[in-house]
């Protein structure tokens, strides 16, 4: 870990004003804000995050916090703890795939430290990343190549992957919200915006290195889901190699509305195969009018992976990625919804 | 009594809480990184970033700049380090005493070593020692270029025309199978603490053996080794990754002494996986004929396993194997791989684990082969006389272990078709296998004091790696005393003390308490001859074989005593304390004449006069969903018969967490090598998975009694390194069981059953 100086945020626009000198992608910033500190500080004991200024944003906690439901959705403060949001009976009765990414996710003592946005901003888990003493990398050491490519690469992507990077998007929670059609509140140096959560990330491309569409000093404030006819005939399957404490090798979200035996509405997102949360818009259109039977299932889950790329040691992710979609939608479609 | 403290059945001791429990979920307990030395420097490792080649420059300006670096070592300033002669099973493996470059022989080798006046200074500037390299290609592991491949050895066992027996044979069973790479990953991390008084050294590292650290060390440093202490208190887990020495202590130990001042090292958890040792990959190709009615008439093995470039470091678990049942004829052999690694070591059973678990799958594939019940077939094949050599068992339950824990899996609800046992969406298998640990026995010594009070003190520089060792030594000796365990303090893991076993082989509890009982016989002896000898006492002229100690007295038949305290006053002295050695048969008399000078002398397991092993068998359950395939395993019953049972507790926490790193063997654990780098690449243990909690729901362990007074004084075959063995053989014969696959390299994952 290299020194650096540590300062409290009282306020939003301290926090932006810290960082307003800021230059760079989002991550590569030399001011860095850190919440639960849970991805932050790991990153920089192992000598991959290298900030100057870390800016401490636990003070706004009980602005920015808050969990509020009304008629037209779910208000998330950013600062909302995993557990806290996780635990919350109006999410859990009206949003399950919410509740069960976070519970399904990290540990019991991680998800009472960590944030909601500081999860939708963790990074990936690529080993030849988190490990300084591989040169390659391209989303660490821009230009410098891809170790992964053509070394154990296992656990990563299969889907939204570049020649320069196939690092796997590791979270569980942003999947919901991307099904969901989520929008976050972020306010920055130039003020306040507004965006679509399947806008946050960024497929790697040529630039692995710019992670997000934020620009340094951002930061995420509130999540808002809106309320639809789906989310409560919703749930979140996560496939790994060991029952808790572990990635996705492969997970569905999903959301469905089902009337008449028949799909009027589909929200699916893929975690654990796919450089960023992976909405699978083809998937949904496969199943809107169908009868979600088997063959509804897996046409549609076909079609979520008909774009997969793989690599030596991941091509089995896409026939994991492709039942784990067609076990979450017939799960989902047996779900028994009480009003 | 509870699950964790089983009630003692016949032949086994208490179930004592260990003496050491409070200490340790107190945090009170501390480990050799928690002792606190005066002024401590702090250092950091620099390791390689290449597996072969040579170091071109190693720049520490940028290091040398950071506020707080007090020096910085490399190849330059440590030459005086003197060579180490690898010895296979014990020294230094080559790789751990190379110099810090110019050559580089395996990755994560380390090249230099950062000491600062913090350990967040001496982190940051180690991260800024910038080294260029000379790189080579490397050969990785199996399926590499230029990898070395020769016999292990001159003979492995064999018996009989094995070639004749498969081709006559009704059945034959002909596969190959494949085990990884595996790291131990003890929670505590490497560290070491020196700390220099004038000429004499003291290291405070957890150890597990703690003579044959000081031995190796003083040789490194070209010192005395009456001048070097080891402390070893307490030990975070082990599992024979800190039996032998690492590259690091004599830097350390170089370091304070060049600096003047104590320097401590915590290693990190990723150079962990380089700076000591590991479980190697092994294949196996094994032929099993047999005759229609399940009567084995062959068994071939032939094992290879991976090693470094120098050192020839195998476990050839044939020599295990071959005694399991009775195969008819045996032909085994065993290569080694070298490849540019660092040389791998002990880790929990070393040779079993891989060995049994690929005897135990083919024993599997042969019940299907025949149609057979797997039980049944290993039931057919008992053995009562060894294949090989034709001694007999000195004791062998079996087949009781497969009936005890076959009644209450509730084995005989199976069907055998795979896939006919589904649960809705999950694919029900149900498997077996036998687990066996040669019982081990080392040359040690023990000395033990009685005071009048009835206070005991028993000292011997034997290690509790975790496993309960302070407790049953103590309970030993209460019991020989007539003492209750409150009053008998335990000293282990320091080398000032007479010297122990090492706290590997399983042999710790067999061995130091056979020498604990030995002193204690001898101070028993004293008090009888003082009691029955005396003109007046209340025992005066008893026969000392009526003579018994309890509570602190000795007692007659018929109720007649005398306390000990007056016992002793009788004899005038104020404390009776006796040293005494140990040295199993088969060992050599110069035994602790080698201890003492830090080599460890063992026997046992097929090596005796008799066959010596530990049994058990293990029934587990695995559930394959059968859409996305994950397996998980909800329940586990194991059944193990180990000699005497000094302390049902601690015997019961050792098989069941064996039995949960056996879940771990097959499901989760293995380390993964970049091919082209020849480096670890999950070197952390986000990515190197064991099992957690929800991974293992239920473990029922059935410990059958067993008495064996062959092996041993105190009849005990040892089963720290039992509970492990045979599991990924039962959850991969369950996993066929299920799925109708049969997956032959470890670990099974989702990929293999899509």
């Amino acid at each position: 870990m290299q020194p650096f100086i540590y300062q409290r945020a009282e306020t939003l626009e301290a926090a932006a004003q810290a960082a307003a000198a800021s230059r760079g992608s989002h991550v590569e910033a030399p001011v860095q804000f850190v919440a639960g500190g849970t991805t932050l500080l790991d990153l920089m004991k192992i000598d991959v995050m290298r900030p100057a200024t870390v800016v401490d944003i636990n003070p706004l906690q009980e602005r920015y916090g808050a969990i509020a439901t009304d008629d037209k959705g779910l208000r998330l403060g950013a600062l909302a703890r995993m557990a806290q949001v996780a635990d919350h009976p109006s999410v859990r009765r009206d949003f399950p795939v919410i509740a069960q990414t976070l519970d399904l996710a990290a540990s019991q003592q991680l998800r009472n430290m960590a944030t909601l946005g500081g999860n939708l901003l963790q990074r990936t888990r690529c080993n030849y990343f988190r490990d300084v003493s591989w040169a390659a990398c391209n989303k660490r050491n821009p230009g410098s190549g891809c170790a992964a490519l053509d070394g154990m690469n296992r656990k990563h992507a299969v889907l939204g992957t570049s020649d320069q990077c196939i690092a796997t998007y590791p979270g569980d929670f942003a999947q919901a919200l991307v099904a969901l059609d989520a929008t976050l509140e972020i306010a920055g140096p130039q003020g306040r915006r507004e965006i679509a959560v399947q806008q946050l990330h960024k497929q790697p491309g040529s630039t692995p290195n710019i992670e997000t569409q934020l620009v340094p000093g951002e930061l995420i404030t509130a999540i808002l889901v809106p309320s639809a006819p789906w989310t409560r005939r919703s749930l979140y399957l996560k496939v790994r190699d060991r029952e808790s404490y572990e990635f996705a090798l492969a997970s569905a979200a999903v959301a469905l509305d089902i009337a008449d035996g028949e799909v009027r509405e589909a929200r699916i997102a893929l975690g654990g195969v796919a450089t960023m949360p992976w909405r699978a818009k083809e998937a949904e259109a496969a199943l809107r009018g169908r009868r979600l039977d088997e063959a509804a299932a897996e046409a549609a889950a076909e079609a979520a992976f008909a774009g997969a790329q793989t690599h030596e040691h991941n091509a089995y992710k896409v026939p994991l990625g492709r039942r784990t979609l067609v076990r979450a939608l017939l799960d989902a479609a047996r779900l028994e919804i009480r009003s | 009594m509870s699950i964790a403290a089983p009630e003692p059945k016949a032949n086994m001791g208490r179930p004592e809480p260990r003496l050491d429990a409070r200490l340790k979920v107190t945090g009170e307990a501390r480990y050799p990184s928690d002792v606190p030395v005066g002024n401590p420097l702090h250092a950091v490792l620099v390791t390689s970033a290449i597996a072969k080649g040579r170091l071109d420059r190693l720049d520490t300006e940028a290091a040398r700049a950071v506020p707080g670096v007090v020096e910085i070592f490399t190849a330059e300033n440590t030459r005086e380090l003197k060579p180490l002669e690898y010895t296979p099973g014990g020294g230094g493996a080559s790789t751990s005493v190379q110099g810090l470059g110019p050559d580089i022989a395996h990755d994560g080798q380390i090249i230099a070593m950062v000491v600062a006046e913090s350990f967040e200074v001496a982190r940051e500037a180690a991260y800024k020692v910038k080294a260029t390299y000379a790189r080579e290609a490397p050969s990785a592991s199996f399926g590499a270029a230029g990898l070395d491949e020769k016999p292990a050895g001159k003979e492995f066992p064999k018996a009989g025309d094995a070639a004749a027996a498969l081709s006559a044979a009704d059945v034959v069973v002909d596969a190959e199978y494949g085990t990884p790479t595996q790291h131990h990953n003890p929670i505590e991390l490497f560290t070491t603490t020196c700390v220099w008084d004038g000429e004499h050294l003291t290291v405070h590292e957890p150890s597990q053996f703690v003579y044959g650290l000081k031995n190796s060390v003083a040789k490194r440093l070209g010192i005395d080794p009456a001048k070097v202490r080891v402390v070893s208190t307490y030990i975070g887990g082990a599992f024979g990754s800190k039996a032998q020495l690492t590259p690091r202590t004599p830097l350390v130990a170089l370091a304070a002494k060049r600096l003047g001042r104590p320097v401590k090292l915590v290693a990190s958890r990723d150079q962990g996986f380089t700076i000591a040792t590991y479980r190697a990959e092994t294949k196996h190709r094994i032929r099993l004929g047999a005759r229609r009615d399940g009567k084995i008439t062959a068994y071939t093995h032939d094992g290879r396993e991976v090693t470094s470039r120098p050192d020839a470091y195998k476990v050839a678990g044939v020599s295990d194997t071959v005694r399991l049942y009775d195969f008819g004829t045996v032909a085994t052999s065993v290569n080694v791989v070298h490849a540019d690694r660092n040389t791998p070591g002990f880790m929990r059973s070393p040779p079993v684990v891989p060995y049994v678990y690929a005897l135990e799958s083919a024993m599997d594939e042969l019940a299907v082969a025949l149609g057979m019940d797997p039980v049944e077939l290993r039931r057919i094949n008992d053995v009562t006389k060894d294949t090989v050599s034709g001694k007999s068992w000195s004791s062998r339950s079996l087949m009781k272990c497969y009936d005890e824990a076959a009644a209450a899996f509730g084995w005989s609800r199976r069907t055998a078709e795979p896939g006919s046992m589904r649960d809705g969406e999950w694919l029900v298998g149900w498997g077996c296998a036998t687990a066996c640990y040669p019982t081990h026995m080392a040359a040690t010594t023990a000395r033990v004091r009685l005071l009048p009070s009835g206070e005991v003190r028993v000292q011997v520089a034997a290690h509790d790696i975790g496993t309960g060792a302070y407790t049953v030594i103590g309970q030993t000796a209460a019991e020989r005393l007539g003492v209750p365990l409150a009053a008998v303090t335990v000293e282990l893991g320091d080398s000032d003390l007479p010297p122990g076993p090492v706290a590997g082989g399983s042999t710790t509890t067999a061995s130091t308490c056979s020498a604990v009982i030995k002193a204690c016989d001898a101070i028993r002896e004293k008090l009888v001859r003082a009691a029955s000898t005396a003109n007046d006492g209340p025992l005066a002229g008893r026969s000392p074989s009526d003579l018994s100690f309890t509570d602190g007295r000795a007692v007659a038949s018929d109720g007649a005593a005398e306390s000990v305290a007056d016992v002793m006053q009788r004899l005038g002295t104020a404390a009776l304390e006796e040293y005494a050695e140990y040295i199993p048969h088969g060992v050599q008399q110069d035994g602790i004449r080698k201890l003492y000078s830090g080599r460890a002398a063992m026997t046992g397991g097929p090596h005796g006069d008799k066959i010596m092993y530990a049994l058990g068998a293990e029934f587990v359950e695995v559930r394959v969903h059968a859409r996305t395939r994950e397996v998980r395993v909800p329940r586990a019953v194991g059944a193990f018969a180990g000699g005497r049972i000094l302390n049902p507790r601690t015997a019961h926490s050792q098989l069941m967490g064996g039995m949960i790193w056996g879940i771990g063997s097959a499901l989760h654990e293995a380390t993964e090598i970049d091919p082209r780098e020849a480096r670890y690449v999950n070197d952390n243990i986000s990515e190197y998975l064991i099992p957690v909690n929800a991974d293992v729901p239920r473990i029922d362990v059935i410990m059958v009694p067993e008495e064996d007074a062959e092996v041993n004084p105190a009849g005990v075959k040892g089963l720290g390194e039992l509970g492990n063995v045979g599991t990924a053989a039962a959850i991969a014969n369950a996993v066929y069981h299920a799925t109708g696959k049969r997956i032959r390299d470890l670990p099974i994952r989702i990929e293999d059953l899509l």
